[in-house]
């Protein structure tokens, strides 16, 4: 087990320190920025409304996560096995990828229907998130070394059991630096979803962050800020101990 | 004097084609049971790909090759340039692999992976991974695959060029005892005229392309020791194919 390393704690500890005097000193209004004891008073006071938010605005994002994962790997599968296929269609896959989310957001609102706003932000997330899940599952499958190949084939090996014993476990570490990207993209998508579809309806973390917003409560919106970092954080470092585990 | 033995490759009148490129044959060939031929010839002169044609990865134009099955494997066994190993599987794994791809159960395996590795002098290997092993190693693991399921035949494609002096000379003494404990047919390419002469029953020299056989040599049924090495048969053998692939030299 690696040491904890305290440089980036102290770091923090000492910018905190630096911004609270700050504030305090040159006597910022609360308003424009709050000093971080403000911030972690808003994060108590208004807990019992963030913390549930952050619940959904999670949920939305892992189920994101785990849809592009099922997406993009088995459209993977699907053009490693018919390479026209990848060719017609990848510059168009590009065209989705390069168009900013939000440009789109409207239309995919629209589609799903004003009711439900739910199915509009997994869909906008998945977008997001599905391109680094399917580029890199793709890579795996077609990392197949060609000398273990030749083994394969030397035994006849079925076309399952090639999948199997040795397309997936190429592919393996590959897919799962992929998940990794995807997983802080699905959250992307999952806030700037429920931006665009500028909506309580979800309840998630941004719609609370746009309503201090429009409330002047600079101190609730850091709040909010914190709990997102504080989830991309967490996701980030549950799949590097997922990856570690795996390499292993 | 190996003549009443069974025939377990043959190939004849072999041809293999790539597109327009002639890059074998016609090639007439057969190796025996017990019997070590070593094909010798230049880079690009088709060696490997006879043994590819008789492994069934590479069909011929016209002619025939043939490798004869035994009771547990339907294929030959081959080693190839590089160990060709599954990383993320224990040399146990990776020796089983043509097991596991026959659907054999896997507590039988184990059992015979372990027995394979033994025999190959990685006893208490099974359940290392290949990056944990030495270049020599991971070479004897790939031997150790190939002769898992008792072929009739072993294809090799100079499977030790990469290893030192010493550790090759090991190898191929894994080789030569495997020929005789299980009654193998060894089909072996390499470049180096004095391995192929320390392995081989007879040694056969390939033209430049399209690879047709030029020579070949009988190498005299005498032990193969450290004495075999400095011996006047040794160096007449090796004397010998120096001289056919030197007349025979095609464009650099």
């Amino acid at each position: 087990m690696k040491r904890l390393d305290l440089a980036p704690v102290a770091a923090g500890l000492v910018i905190l320190l630096v911004w609270e005097g700050l504030t305090r000193l040159l006597q910022v209004p609360s308003v424009v920025l709050p000093p971080p004891s403000a911030v972690a008073e808003a994060l108590l006071a208004r807990g019992g409304i963030l913390l549930p938010a952050a619940g959904v605005t999670l949920g939305l994002a892992m189920t994101a996560l785990a849809l592009s994962i099922m997406i993009g790997t088995l459209v993977a599968l699907i053009f490693a096995r018919i390479p026209w296929l990848e060719r017609g269609l990848g510059p168009y896959a590009l065209v989705l990828q390069a168009t900013p989310i939000v440009a789109i957001a409207p239309l995919v609102i629209i589609w799903s229907g004003i009711e439900n706003p739910r199915r509009a932000i997994l869909i906008l997330a998945v977008i997001v998130a599905v391109f680094p899940v399917l580029t890199s599952a793709l890579a795996g499958l077609k990392a197949v070394d060609p000398g273990l190949d030749r083994v394969f084939r030397l035994h006849r090996a079925s076309s399952l059991q090639r999948f199997i014993r040795l397309e997936l476990p190429t592919a393996a570490p590959f897919l799962l630096a992929g998940v990794k990207t995807a997983a802080g993209l699905s959250l992307v998508g999952v806030v700037v979803a429920e931006f665009v579809a500028g909506t309580g309806a979800t309840g998630g973390l941004s719609w609370r962050l746009v309503e201090a917003g429009n409330r002047l409560e600079t101190a609730t919106m850091f709040a909010a800020l914190f709990l997102l970092a504080l989830m991309g954080l967490a996701l980030h470092a549950v799949l590097t101990w997922i990856e570690r585990r795996i390499r292993a | 004097m190996k003549a009443d033995r069974p025939i377990r490759l043959a190939a004849s009148q072999a041809c293999v084609r790539f597109g327009a490129l002639d890059a074998l044959g016609p090639i007439d060939l057969t190796v025996r049971a017990g019997e070590c031929v070593v094909l010798l010839g230049p880079s690009g002169c088709g060696k490997s790909t006879l043994l590819a044609a008789l492994a069934g990865l590479q069909n011929v134009a016209s002619g025939s090759v043939e490798a004869a099955m035994s009771e547990g494997a339907p294929v030959p066994g081959m080693v190839f340039q590089e160990p060709n190993l599954m990383n993320w599987a224990t040399a146990g794994d990776n020796v089983a692999l043509p097991l596991a791809l026959a659907g054999i159960d896997r507590a039988e395996q184990m059992r015979r992976a372990e027995a394979a590795l033994a025999r190959v002098g990685l006893d208490d290997f099974a359940k290392a991974y290949p990056r944990t092993l030495s270049g020599g190693m991971r070479m004897r693991v790939a031997l150790a695959r190939a002769l898992i399921n008792d072929p009739a035949a072993l294809l090799l494609d100079e499977p030790f060029a990469a290893i030192d002096e010493l550790g090759r000379r090991a190898l191929d003494d894994l080789v030569l005892k495997a020929k005789e404990t299980q009654d193998l047919a060894v089909l072996f390419v390499t470049h180096s005229v004095d391995e192929a002469v320390y392995l081989a029953d007879r040694i056969l020299v390939l033209s430049p392309r399209p690879g047709r056989i030029m020579a070949e040599i009988a190498v005299p049924a005498i032990a193969r020791d450290r004495d075999f090495l400095t011996s006047p048969d040794f160096a007449q053998a090796a004397a010998a194919a120096r001289r056919v692939l030197s007349d025979h030299r095609g464009p650099v």
